[in-house]
């Protein structure tokens, strides 16, 4: 079938290997070593390499094909919690509360199984933001519980503001039984990171209102914005002291997914639990055992939390690689600022990290008009977009925004040819699309 | 300690509480990695700690984890994942072009040439096309379609999807399932937290647990007073019995489920482990069809596999399928659906089950040590299944039905009054009682009977044949003088 292309680029969702990035070199060699032994005798493999892969195998049974204890292998929970002291700078982190995952859609899954109650009313809510992949996505619907939204503030850099959670709890508890906070940091398609403050005022609210915090970090690896920190909930919730930090029940989520590994096909994540009930804990232990885990994903997850130390022989190409990545996102979004915001009808804010931008449409009336008949407006310039040059973003309504305003998501975490490619399609696309409903 | 106690002088309660939580998820029990694996990996801690015990490791045949027992990967498939994993290998002309062959293909199947970028949900295509020329090959012939092939997370994972499509209703509509007594407690587990009505029908012990389908009526005729029956689920070859069922005895289950209107789910992970004389397996599938119109036209069928088990026992790569045959087209766009609802399958599992159905064939370099390491496996497990069943039958007290396939012996054993009233006063059932026992005195863990369901007043246990044969001879004869000394301790 002849079309004005050859091939579909699927930027709509975070996917990275698919869309030019590569796996790094160490992760891979040393799952590669612990599927096939052999490499561990032979000497083509970086001497790190062997060892690393030695020390696994020897903690899962001696073989990837075996098992692994269903709330994952001891030596992963242990990775996870020395990750986690070292990257909260002490505050402790004790690995039975770490429960490893398949990622972070999972975990977030696992979460909202423990917290419904089947048909009976009320229904449990979760309020969960807008914009953002979650919310209306499947694994919140077919959970059974509501989502409410809470809408991010899109004239302020996406942020949160405690008045409209305030908003979302009080119409929430008109249709459901509010039970958790959900938040993305940092923002994922939203490009925003918390501050310091910003978390304060999230914690001190779920402890007035009796909320769980659920927080899903998962694109804590790579930040863009200058001067921009990741501090995770767990420090900022521990630093509060009390009578916060003892008492609000807090889930953190994070995987082998985003970031600089993009390892989303291995199904590697973890999910922690601070100030849960015990007796919680061992039913999610329960609900755990019926889950077996690919030991493969975990070895990526394990060698993600445990890096190479500088000194080894494969540490200084390790860390050229993240320097690549991370160099190749401020590229991407640098080139993408460039492209579309001097096109007129098109507006970007500023990304401190994530995976994505996000950018406004402003669409004439008359395509706006056009588009009602059928669909949604951003939906409606997504179709045509894909159906014309092949490319493929992700309507903002599909991310829960209400009618009015319309986005685009598109996904950074691409190689530069393929992010030149994107803009090219999509720009051309764009001022004709103007022209056209001008 | 109540909560007060323990977070001091907050009189604040959790949020999220055992009353307050999912209380499905409270009553799911699955005993295969329940309360006497929990024990057993404190053992294991024990003797780590130097505690003195009569034995100097855990022996863990509870679970049927090849690998883990000692079972050696097979290297074809060891040597195509290592490719894909780390695919700058494929210039090393230490790995056989075949496997490079197989690699090449799979990553080819994947975003960006990786097997860390996402795949559709359903699973690579092409993946799904070599599943299916595989299952055509394996039935003869009869046609199979990828787009009726659905890549899954092991099997279990397209079961509880397959539940999670069919439950549904309240009361008396609520949806019921049948499932084989004894059974893999996966099911249970599921309809437990899916809020499915669990429907019995019971294997025969007397018959080499054969499947009868006066049985069969009878359960369902039952449940139809409290229940709306909507499927059938059997495991071929058996988990925990080991059965292989006959020809016939397939042919008369399609036939019952086409007169009841049953959705027939048919877990075949076990079809490679075949060992007795005489015993064949035969896919639901093909019989289905070799049954001509009238059946194959009409009867739903969704069969498992996966690649955990057979002689690949790859548990924790994760990979299975699921192939659907009539299901209702707009069904099968709402089983589309669910399955999208999620991400992919780990895409490892789904290189792997590529491997499994796509081997090396006659005249390729891996062909002869393939063909001899997977023999190996075989011939191994059959030996020791015929070990096993021998042993066994010359304990007193045991009885022990031939392990016609599978990986897994469940004897009916005898335990005493006195030992039984014991075990009813602690709240424990019998079997469970017998089982802590023989973990306390020996380090080997088996599963308890009553985790499988059996019938009202006899016991059994689940052990696997996995141990390596000095091992396994090892634990039969430990078994042996332990239930001797149990016999006589309770007599």
């Amino acid at each position: 079938m002849k079309k004005p292309y050859n091939e579909v680029i699927d930027v709509s969702r975070d996917n990275p290997h698919a869309t030019g990035m590569k796996p790094m070199s160490f992760v891979r060699q040393v799952i590669a070593s612990c599927i096939y032994p052999e490499l561990i005798d032979s000497d083509k493999m970086p001497l790190d390499v062997r060892k690393r892969a030695k020390t696994l195998l020897e903690c899962i049974g001696g073989s990837v094909g075996c098992y692994s204890d269903t709330i994952g292998i001891p030596i992963m929970r242990d990775s996870v919690s020395d990750f986690l002291t070292r990257r909260d700078e002490g505050v402790p982190s004790a690995s039975g509360k770490i429960f490893i995952t398949h990622g972070s859609d999972h975990g977030f899954g696992l979460l909202l199984t423990m917290l419904v109650r089947g048909d009976r009313s009320p229904l449990v809510g979760v309020l969960t933001p807008v914009p953002s992949q979650d919310f209306g996505n499947a694994t919140l619907v077919a959970s059974g519980a509501t989502a409410v939204p809470y809408y991010l503030d899109g004239q302020q850099g996406w942020r949160l503001h405690t008045e409209e959670l305030q908003r979302a709890l009080r119409s929430a508890r008109e249709v459901c039984d509010p039970i958790a906070l959900y938040v993305i940091n940092p923002g994922d398609p939203t490009g925003h990171v918390q501050s310091r403050e910003s978390m304060e005022e999230i914690i001190r609210f779920v402890y007035e209102e009796k909320l769980l915090l659920f927080a899903n970090e998962d694109h804590q690896d790579i930040l863009i914005g200058e001067g921009c920190m990741f501090i995770s909930y767990k420090k900022v919730l521990a630093e509060m002291g009390s009578p916060f930090s003892d008492a609000v029940e807090l889930a953190s989520i994070h995987s082998a997914s985003k970031g600089f590994m993009g390892e989303g096909g291995l199904h590697g994540g973890y999910l922690e639990l601070v100030n849960f009930d015990p007796s919680v804990q061992i039913e999610f232990d329960r609900l755990i055992s019926l889950l077996v885990l690919p030991i493969i994903g975990q070895l990526a997850l394990e060698v993600m939390l445990n890096p190479l130390q500088p000194g080894e022989p494969s540490y200084e190409h390790y860390q050229e690689e993240i320097q690549h990545i991370r160099e190749t996102l401020v590229h991407n979004v640098t080139r993408a600022f460039e492209v579309l915001d001097s096109l007129p009808g098109i507006s970007c804010e500023p990304i401190n990290g994530g995976a994505s931008m996000f950018p406004r449409l402003h669409l004439p009336h008359t395509a706006i008009h056009q588009a009602k008949e059928e669909q949604l407006p951003d939906f409606f310039y997504c179709s045509r977009l894909l159906e014309q040059t092949g490319l493929c973003v992700c309507p903002g309504s599909d991310l829960g925004l209400p009618e009015g305003t319309y986005h685009i998501r598109l996904c950074i975490m691409t190689s530069v040819d393929t992010m030149e490619e994107v803009l090219r399609r999509l720009g051309k696309f764009h001022k004709q699309f103007m022209k056209d409903f001008s | 300690m109540s909560q007060k106690e323990v977070n001091g002088s907050s009189h604040r309660g959790k949020v999220l509480t055992l009353e307050t939580m999912n209380q499905n998820v409270r009553q799911v029990e699955y005993a295969v990695r329940g309360p006497m694996v929990l024990r057993a990996v404190q053992i294991e801690e024990e003797l780590k700690k130097g505690v003195k015990k009569p034995f100097t490791e855990v022996i863990k045949a509870n679970v049927g984890d090849a690998h883990a027992m000692g079972q050696k990967p097979i290297t074809f498939i060891r040597q195509v994942l290592a490719l894909c994993a780390y695919p700058a290998l494929l210039e090393d002309d230490k790995f056989p072009e075949d496997a490079k062959l197989r690699a090449r293909r799979i990553l080819d199947g994947c975003g960006g040439q990786s097997i860390g970028a996402y795949s559709a949900s359903q699973g690579i295509e092409c993946i799904r096309k070599d599943v299916a020329s595989y299952i055509e090959k394996r039935d003869g012939g009869i046609p199979s379609n990828h787009e009726n092939i659905y890549l899954s997370t092991g099997a279990s994972d397209a079961i509880v999807t397959m539940l999670k499509l069919l439950i549904c209703g309240e009361g008396r509509t609520r949806t019921g399932v049948m499932i084989s007594i004894p059974q893999y407690p996966l099911y249970s587990a599921a309809l437990t937290e899916l809020q499915g009505v669990q429907i019995n029908y019971y294997l025969d012990e007397d018959k080499c647990w054969g499947l009868d389908v006066g049985e069969l009526r009878r359960s369902l005729t039952a449940a139809r007073e409290h229940c709306n029956p909507r499927a059938l689920c059997i495991i071929n070859p058996g988990n925990p019995t080991g059965q292989v069922q006959s020809r016939q005895c397939i042919e008369d289950v399609i036939r019952f489920a086409k007169e009841e209107g049953l959705l027939l789910m048919a877990d075949e992970v076990y079809q490679d482990n075949v060992y007795a004389e005489g015993c064949v397996f035969h896919s639901f599938k093909k019989v289905l069809f070799e049954m001509g119109p009238e059946f194959s036209s009409v009867v739903e069928l969704v069969s498992f596999h996966s690649t955990s088990k057979c002689y690949m026992g790859e548990c924790g790569f994760r990979g299975g399928y699921m192939e659907v045959v009539n299901l209702d087209p707009e069904v099968k766009a709402q089983l589309t659906k669910l399955v999208s609802v999620r991400l992919c399958s780990p895409v490892s599992g789904q290189a792997l089950m590529d491997v499994v159905v796509n081997p090396p064939q006659p005249g390729e370099p891996s062909y002869a040590t393939f063909t001899k390491e997977r023999a190996a496996v075989l011939a191994d497990l059959a030996e020791k299944a015929k070990l096993t069943e021998e042993s066994f039958n010359n304990v007193p007290g045991f009885h022990c039905n031939p392990v016609q396939g599978a990986m897994y012996t469940f004897p009916r054993i005898t335990i005493p009054q006195k030992a039984i009233d014991q075990a009813k006063a602690a709240g424990q059932a019998p079997d469970q009682m017998y089982c802590m026992k023989l973990l306390e005195t020996t380090g080997i863990c088996l599963v308890p009977g009553s985790g499988f369901g059996q019938r009202e007043g006899t016991f059994h246990f689940r052990m696997t044949i996995l141990p390596p044969k000095e091992k396994l001879k090892y634990v039969l004869e430990k078994i042996a003088e332990f239930n001797a000394q149990f016999l006589q301790d309770y007599s």
